[in-house]
Protein backbone atom coordinates (compact mmCIF):
# COMPACT_ATOMS: atom_id res chain seq x y z
CA UNK A 1 0.00 0.00 0.00
CA UNK A 2 1.05 3.65 -0.85
CA UNK A 3 2.17 5.84 1.79
CA UNK A 4 -0.14 8.51 1.06
CA UNK A 5 -2.88 6.00 0.98
CA UNK A 6 -2.09 5.35 5.00
CA UNK A 7 -1.45 8.90 5.69
CA UNK A 8 -5.62 9.43 4.24
CA UNK A 9 -7.15 6.12 6.13
CA UNK A 10 -5.73 6.92 9.39
CA UNK A 11 -6.08 10.58 9.38
CA UNK A 12 -1.96 11.21 10.22
CA UNK A 13 -0.55 14.32 9.88
CA UNK A 14 2.41 15.15 7.88
CA UNK A 15 5.24 16.75 9.81
CA UNK A 16 7.91 16.54 7.77
CA UNK A 17 9.41 14.67 4.05
CA UNK A 18 6.43 15.33 2.13
CA UNK A 19 8.68 13.69 -1.22
CA UNK A 20 8.42 10.45 0.19
CA UNK A 21 4.43 10.04 0.14
CA UNK A 22 4.31 7.80 -2.70
CA UNK A 23 6.78 5.06 -1.55
CA UNK A 24 5.35 1.89 -1.16
CA UNK A 25 5.03 0.37 2.64
CA UNK A 26 5.75 -3.27 2.77
CA UNK A 27 5.30 -4.07 6.79
CA UNK A 28 5.97 -1.87 9.99
CA UNK A 29 7.47 -2.15 13.46
CA UNK A 30 6.86 -0.13 16.45
CA UNK A 31 9.44 0.17 19.47
CA UNK A 32 10.89 3.19 20.90
CA UNK A 33 14.53 1.80 21.65
CA UNK A 34 17.12 2.79 18.73
CA UNK A 35 18.67 -0.55 19.05
CA UNK A 36 15.82 -2.77 18.69
CA UNK A 37 14.82 -1.10 15.36
CA UNK A 38 18.08 -0.62 13.98
CA UNK A 39 18.30 -4.48 14.49
CA UNK A 40 14.28 -5.60 13.29
CA UNK A 41 12.80 -3.14 11.33
CA UNK A 42 12.90 -4.37 7.40
CA UNK A 43 12.98 -1.84 4.10
CA UNK A 44 9.25 -0.42 3.78
CA UNK A 45 8.49 -0.71 7.31
CA UNK A 46 6.38 2.05 8.81
CA UNK A 47 7.89 2.64 12.04
CA UNK A 48 5.50 3.68 15.27
CA UNK A 49 7.61 5.58 17.93
CA UNK A 50 7.14 8.10 20.80
CA UNK A 51 10.58 9.44 20.11
CA UNK A 52 11.23 12.60 17.93
CA UNK A 53 14.99 13.45 18.53
CA UNK A 54 17.30 13.78 15.26
CA UNK A 55 18.67 10.20 15.53
CA UNK A 56 15.35 9.09 14.31
CA UNK A 57 16.17 10.04 11.04
CA UNK A 58 19.82 8.54 11.00
CA UNK A 59 17.57 4.88 12.38
CA UNK A 60 15.09 5.45 9.21
CA UNK A 61 17.76 5.99 6.51
CA UNK A 62 20.08 3.09 8.01
CA UNK A 63 16.91 0.13 8.47
CA UNK A 64 15.07 2.01 5.34
CA UNK A 65 11.98 2.00 6.84
CA UNK A 66 9.12 3.50 4.60
CA UNK A 67 8.53 6.18 7.25
CA UNK A 68 8.09 7.22 10.94
CA UNK A 69 4.58 7.64 12.93
CA UNK A 70 4.76 9.56 16.27
CA UNK A 71 2.16 8.34 18.50
CA UNK A 72 0.57 10.09 21.12
CA UNK A 73 0.17 13.94 19.43
CA UNK A 74 4.16 13.84 18.88
CA UNK A 75 5.43 16.04 17.05
CA UNK A 76 9.22 15.51 15.01
CA UNK A 77 11.78 18.08 17.05
CA UNK A 78 12.72 20.95 14.69
CA UNK A 79 15.87 19.30 13.78
CA UNK A 80 14.56 16.10 13.16
CA UNK A 81 12.18 17.75 10.35
CA UNK A 82 14.81 19.52 8.82
CA UNK A 83 16.94 16.36 8.32
CA UNK A 84 13.58 14.22 7.21
CA UNK A 85 12.98 16.86 5.46
CA UNK A 86 16.55 16.74 3.39
CA UNK A 87 16.49 13.03 3.09
CA UNK A 88 12.33 13.22 2.08
CA UNK A 89 11.35 10.70 4.64
CA UNK A 90 7.72 11.25 5.72
CA UNK A 91 7.56 12.20 9.61
CA UNK A 92 4.19 11.31 10.53
CA UNK A 93 2.37 12.38 13.81
CA UNK A 94 -1.27 10.50 15.45
CA UNK A 95 -2.82 11.79 18.44
CA UNK A 96 -3.21 7.97 19.27
CA UNK A 97 -1.78 5.62 20.99
CA UNK A 98 1.07 3.17 19.85
CA UNK A 99 -1.55 0.07 20.36
CA UNK A 100 -4.34 2.30 18.74
CA UNK A 101 -2.49 2.81 15.55
CA UNK A 102 -0.79 -0.38 15.34
CA UNK A 103 -4.36 -2.00 15.60
CA UNK A 104 -5.65 0.15 12.65
CA UNK A 105 -2.33 -0.31 10.18
CA UNK A 106 -3.08 -4.00 10.67
CA UNK A 107 -6.99 -3.59 9.60
CA UNK A 108 -5.34 -2.13 6.91
CA UNK A 109 -3.20 -4.49 5.71
CA UNK A 110 0.35 -4.12 6.88
CA UNK A 111 1.97 -6.58 9.30
CA UNK A 112 5.19 -7.23 10.76
CA UNK A 113 6.27 -10.54 11.47
CA UNK A 114 8.87 -11.12 8.82
CA UNK A 115 11.70 -11.10 10.82
CA UNK A 116 14.07 -13.75 10.94
CA UNK A 117 15.64 -13.50 14.16
CA UNK A 118 19.13 -12.33 12.92
CA UNK B 1 42.92 -13.00 3.12
CA UNK B 2 45.66 -11.19 1.66
CA UNK B 3 44.74 -9.64 -1.39
CA UNK B 4 44.67 -5.74 -1.77
CA UNK B 5 41.64 -3.90 -0.25
CA UNK B 6 39.02 -2.83 -3.22
CA UNK B 7 38.46 0.42 -0.85
CA UNK B 8 39.49 1.65 2.23
CA UNK B 9 38.55 4.87 4.29
CA UNK B 10 38.81 5.64 8.32
CA UNK B 11 36.17 7.85 9.35
CA UNK B 12 36.40 10.00 12.58
CA UNK B 13 33.58 9.31 15.04
CA UNK B 14 33.26 12.11 17.56
CA UNK B 15 32.17 11.62 21.17
CA UNK B 16 29.49 13.08 23.10
CA UNK B 17 26.47 13.74 20.70
CA UNK B 18 25.03 11.00 20.52
CA UNK B 19 21.35 12.41 19.35
CA UNK B 20 23.27 13.36 15.62
CA UNK B 21 25.67 9.90 15.36
CA UNK B 22 25.29 7.90 12.55
CA UNK B 23 26.54 10.22 9.81
CA UNK B 24 29.46 7.85 9.34
CA UNK B 25 26.80 4.56 9.15
CA UNK B 26 24.83 6.45 6.26
CA UNK B 27 28.08 7.03 4.37
CA UNK B 28 29.34 3.36 4.71
CA UNK B 29 25.72 2.33 3.32
CA UNK B 30 26.08 3.93 0.43
CA UNK B 31 29.86 3.41 -0.31
CA UNK B 32 28.93 -0.29 -0.27
CA UNK B 33 25.25 0.06 -2.21
CA UNK B 34 27.54 1.90 -4.42
CA UNK B 35 29.98 -1.43 -4.54
CA UNK B 36 26.86 -3.66 -5.56
CA UNK B 37 27.05 -5.63 -2.15
CA UNK B 38 23.75 -7.24 -1.50
CA UNK B 39 21.06 -5.61 0.58
CA UNK B 40 21.36 -8.14 3.40
CA UNK B 41 25.09 -7.57 3.73
CA UNK B 42 24.86 -3.89 4.02
CA UNK B 43 21.81 -4.11 6.43
CA UNK B 44 23.94 -6.20 8.52
CA UNK B 45 26.81 -3.93 8.05
CA UNK B 46 24.81 -0.83 8.63
CA UNK B 47 23.62 -2.12 12.09
CA UNK B 48 27.46 -2.78 13.12
CA UNK B 49 28.73 0.36 12.16
CA UNK B 50 25.37 2.45 13.91
CA UNK B 51 25.97 0.45 17.48
CA UNK B 52 29.37 0.96 16.94
CA UNK B 53 29.17 4.66 16.33
CA UNK B 54 26.23 5.24 18.80
CA UNK B 55 28.50 3.24 21.49
CA UNK B 56 31.10 5.82 20.62
CA UNK B 57 29.22 8.82 21.11
CA UNK B 58 27.54 7.72 24.15
CA UNK B 59 30.49 6.71 26.26
CA UNK B 60 34.21 7.17 24.92
CA UNK B 61 35.71 10.25 23.92
CA UNK B 62 36.30 9.65 20.58
CA UNK B 63 37.03 6.61 17.96
CA UNK B 64 38.33 5.89 14.36
CA UNK B 65 36.54 3.91 12.02
CA UNK B 66 38.40 1.83 9.37
CA UNK B 67 36.41 0.05 6.64
CA UNK B 68 37.81 -2.27 4.28
CA UNK B 69 36.14 -3.63 1.15
CA UNK B 70 37.40 -6.90 -0.12
CA UNK B 71 35.87 -9.08 -2.90
CA UNK B 72 34.62 -11.93 -0.35
CA UNK B 73 34.21 -9.75 2.83
CA UNK B 74 34.40 -6.30 4.36
CA UNK B 75 36.26 -5.61 7.20
CA UNK B 76 35.56 -2.92 10.56
CA UNK B 77 38.02 -1.43 12.62
CA UNK B 78 36.85 0.47 15.15
CA UNK B 79 38.98 1.90 18.02
CA UNK B 80 37.93 4.93 20.75
CA UNK B 81 40.11 7.05 23.06
CA UNK B 82 37.52 6.55 26.21
CA UNK B 83 37.16 4.85 29.45
CA UNK B 84 36.96 1.24 28.09
CA UNK B 85 35.13 -1.28 29.08
CA UNK B 86 35.30 -3.20 33.15
CA UNK B 87 33.62 -6.40 31.80
CA UNK B 88 33.37 -7.48 28.79
CA UNK B 89 31.77 -10.54 29.45
CA UNK B 90 28.82 -8.34 30.92
CA UNK B 91 28.70 -5.58 28.11
CA UNK B 92 27.99 -8.61 25.62
CA UNK B 93 25.01 -9.69 27.12
CA UNK B 94 21.70 -8.69 25.87
CA UNK B 95 20.34 -6.13 28.50
CA UNK B 96 23.35 -5.15 30.18
CA UNK B 97 23.52 -1.28 30.13
CA UNK B 98 25.62 1.50 31.98
CA UNK B 99 23.79 4.26 30.28
CA UNK B 100 22.66 7.46 32.03
CA UNK B 101 18.45 7.84 32.50
CA UNK B 102 19.08 10.74 29.93
CA UNK B 103 20.64 8.05 27.33
CA UNK B 104 17.37 5.73 28.19
CA UNK B 105 14.32 7.75 27.83
CA UNK B 106 15.64 8.77 24.55
CA UNK B 107 15.90 5.05 23.27
CA UNK B 108 19.38 4.28 23.54
CA UNK B 109 21.27 2.14 26.19
CA UNK B 110 19.27 -0.34 25.75
CA UNK B 111 21.85 -2.63 26.46
CA UNK B 112 21.31 -4.22 23.11
CA UNK B 113 24.89 -2.56 21.15
CA UNK B 114 27.52 -5.20 21.21
CA UNK B 115 25.29 -7.94 21.22
CA UNK B 116 23.64 -6.25 17.92
CA UNK B 117 26.99 -6.08 16.52
CA UNK B 118 28.25 -9.44 17.32
CA UNK B 119 25.20 -11.24 16.52
CA UNK B 120 25.55 -9.79 12.93
CA UNK B 121 29.41 -10.36 12.58
CA UNK B 122 31.40 -13.51 10.48
CA UNK B 123 34.42 -12.73 12.78
CA UNK B 124 34.23 -10.48 16.41
CA UNK B 125 36.71 -9.82 18.97
CA UNK B 126 36.63 -7.02 21.11
CA UNK B 127 39.54 -6.01 23.58
CA UNK B 128 39.40 -3.50 26.22
CA UNK B 129 41.79 -1.57 28.49
CA UNK B 130 40.01 0.03 31.51
CA UNK B 131 40.38 4.09 31.46
CA UNK B 132 42.27 3.95 27.89
CA UNK B 133 39.64 2.39 24.97
CA UNK B 134 38.23 -0.44 23.23
CA UNK B 135 38.74 -1.64 20.03
CA UNK B 136 36.49 -3.84 17.86
CA UNK B 137 37.51 -6.41 14.97
CA UNK B 138 35.03 -7.01 12.56
CA UNK B 139 34.83 -9.39 9.67
CA UNK B 140 31.65 -9.41 7.33
CA UNK B 141 31.17 -11.94 4.98
CA UNK B 142 28.58 -11.34 2.09
CA UNK B 143 26.25 -14.60 1.63
CA UNK B 144 25.58 -13.81 -1.58
CA UNK B 145 28.42 -12.89 -4.40
CA UNK B 146 31.46 -14.57 -5.44
CA UNK B 147 34.19 -15.89 -2.76
CA UNK B 148 37.18 -13.77 -3.26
Amino acid sequence: MKLHEVVDKLGLTVKAGQAGLDREVTGGYASDLLSDVIANAREGDIWVTLQVHENVVAVSLLAKVAAVIMVGGREPAADTALKAEAEGIPMLSTEMSTFEIVALLSDLGIRGGRRSGT
Amino acid sequence: MSSEPLFEKVFTVEGKDYIRAGSVSIEIRKILEGFGIDPETTRRVAIITYEAEINIALYAERGKLKLLVFPGEIRLEIKDKGPGIENIEMALENGYSTATAEMRELGFGAGMGLPNIERNSDEFSITSTFGEGTKLLITIKPKVGKPS
